[in-house]
């Protein structure tokens, strides 16, 4: 694959296919975690990791995986990829594994990943594979942090509580703007307003980018559409 | 918007969208003035600030929508939702609680979903609902009635201002010393802890059949409402079906255990039955249609305002109620279509 069609998957994942933002997938963990800026950021990481080396695997594999039972095999990958994260959490971010609890374990479950694997990984090589899988692994990932980050700020008038979970270190209570917040965002209805208000952001950012293209091609096509001589 | 009648010569009254709600706004004035009269200046506070958010909100998503924003403005729906949201608020609330309910009924609860006609949610309970999670300390302080006999501090026209813009009290009144609980409240915590109904009874804060200043606060939203049942701005099967949701169970209730449970006449007159009843629950967007259908959903919300209050954290529920009641709404509509006359009945024969 050429390096131009690298970046094209890498900005389908960021940006036009996003897992979370176009296609709505994985919905699960990026509700329920996407508390704090911390807990969106290492459960993105941790997502994002397994998502290009399950592309990847699922990518090398195919040609020996029957299609009949692809989706155990994809499966089976998926869970011992996670189960592999799961003990690193465990040895190297004890704190940040209790704080995001079954939400680890649960990333098998993650309908993004099994998509990924069954729409690309199991139909492209190997390097085109681990490129998807980064871009959307990444595109997840920066959607949890800015949904975290969101309802944070919001929710309790802080940034970046918690950040020791993953740099060890002092407790650190994050950076306070307020002493309380707008109590709803951090609570369950707050992550289905700031998902529904992210989607609506990128559609209309879309819509307007849409507008203005169509703008400068009309205008670059009218002396060529009407030559006089 | 005008409902133009083109066929045979009716003499039709003159009806649209803005003389409607002119005319609930109308019917609350004397329920708005009792509530100053027992419950202080805060309510009027609470009030303009709910009508500059909720109108300013509503002209600046029309601007954002691309369209005329006083088209809408003229027929004063945020006005009515902006007065039922006071209604639900206490007294004394910081301004930026009653902003942030203002903003979220109308951007998110209605122009959302593509403004008024096509609210799913009743926008002023929405707002109240979001403000209730979202703020429950300052959602917790109602002050006490202006009633001569009980024991209070009442703030002045310029204490309510200053706790209004700033959330603070000045320093010689504490929080204990303005705010007593209400009825419903009061009710609620002595009855789980053990006490009976008339020992409760005997608090200063109750009243003949309901909250001291709530009875009368009630009686004319009554009035109001009745006024808008002649005047045929509403009809009675949302008001009827919530009366029976909520009185029968809890006459039931009452003539099972006299002692361990309040009497229909007190949940009649306290809280927000009576509003409920006659100005939310009849919001002609997000209620059920057909005559039926509207007897269901008075009924589903009377008895969630029930169990809510029997078995519920919160005192008073007519908020969730209405809310729960706006989602089985198209359900209500698809289960209790009319049958038309020569039409087969569904599953069977004409």
């Amino acid at each position: 694959m050429t390096s131009g069609g690298l970046m094209e998957r890498l900005q389908d994942g960021l940006w036009k296919e996003n897992p979370g933002l176009v296609q709505l997938l994985g919905l699960c963990p990026l509700l329920a975690v996407t508390t704090s800026l911390v807990n969106g950021l290492g459960l993105g990481i941790a997502t994002m990791v397994v998502l290009t080396l399950s592309n990847g695997l699922v990518s090398a594999a195919r040609r020996w995986i029957l299609h009949e039972i692809r989706l155990p095999i994809y499966v089976v990958i998926i869970a011992s990829l996670v189960t592999c994260i799961e003990l690193m959490f465990k040895a190297w971010f004890p704190t940040l594994d209790r704080s995001l609890g079954i939400f680890i374990p649960l990333i098998v479950t993650n309908c993004a990943i099994v998509a990924r694997a069954e729409v690309f990984a199991s139909r492209n090589p190997i390097g085109a594979s681990l490129v998807d899988g980064m871009g959307m692994g990444a595109g997840f990932a920066l959607l949890l942090m800015a949904i975290g980050a969101f309802r944070e700020l919001l929710g309790q008038g802080s940034i970046l509580a918690g950040l020791d979970l993953i740099t060890g270190g002092e407790p650190f209570s994050g950076f306070s703007f307020a002493d309380s917040g707008f109590l709803i965002a951090v609570l369950p209805p707050g992550a289905f307003f700031s998902l529904a208000l992210a989607v609506a952001a990128k559609n209309a950012i879309d819509g307007k980018r849409r507008i203005s293209r169509r703008r400068t091609m009309s205008r670059k096509l009218r002396p060529s559409d009407h030559p006089r001589s | 918007m005008e409902f133009v009648r083109r066929e045979a010569p009716y003499i039709a009254p003159k009806a649209n969208v803005s003389s409607m709600m002119l005319q609930v706004l109308v019917a609350l004035i004397p329920a708005a003035l009792a509530h100053v009269w027992y419950f202080g200046p805060g309510f009027l506070c609470n009030l303009i600030i709910a009508a500059v958010f909720c109108v300013g909100g509503e002209a600046l998503v029309m601007q954002l929508r691309g369209r005329p924003p006083l088209a809408t403005i003229s027929d004063y729906s945020a006005l009515v939702t902006a007065v039922l949201l006071t209604f639900a608020l206490p007294s004394l609330t910081p301004w930026w609680v009653t902003a942030t309910g203002s903003l979220f009924a109308i951007v998110i609860a209605k122009h959302m979903y593509g403004g008024l006609g096509f609210n799913v949610f009743n926008p002023a309970m929405v707002g109240y609902v979001v403000v209730l999670i979202a703020f429950p300390m300052e959602l917790n302080l109602w002050v006490a009635p202006h009633m001569g006999d009980i024991d209070y501090q009442y703030l002045t026209l310029l204490q309510t201002i200053v706790y209004t813009l700033t959330g603070s009290l000045p320093e010689t009144l504490a929080f204990d010393a303005i705010s007593r609980a209400t009825p419903l409240d009061a009710m609620q915590a002595g009855l789980r802890t053990m006490h009976t109904f008339s020992e409760i009874w005997a608090n200063p804060i109750m009243g003949n059949f309901g909250g001291r200043g709530w009875e009368w606060i009630g009686n004319l939203t009554l009035a109001g409402g009745i006024w808008l049942l002649i005047k045929k701005i509403i009809r009675w099967h949302i008001p009827v079906g919530v009366f029976a949701g909520l009185l029968i169970p809890m006459t039931v209730m009452y003539a099972i255990d006299s002692s361990a449970n309040a009497g229909p006449g007190f949940h009649l007159f306290s809280g927000a039955t009576i509003l409920c009843a006659f100005f939310i629950a009849t919001d002609p967007v997000s209620a059920a249609t057909s005559p039926k259908g509207r007897l269901v959903y008075g009924a589903g919300i009377g008895f969630l305002i029930f169990s809510i209050r029997q078995w519920g954290s919160y005192a008073d529920g007519v908020a969730f109620a209405v809310v729960l009641m706006n989602m089985a709404t198209p359900a209500i509509d698809y289960v209790t279509r009319p049958h038309i006359v020569g039409h087969p009945r569904r599953g069977g024969h004409p």
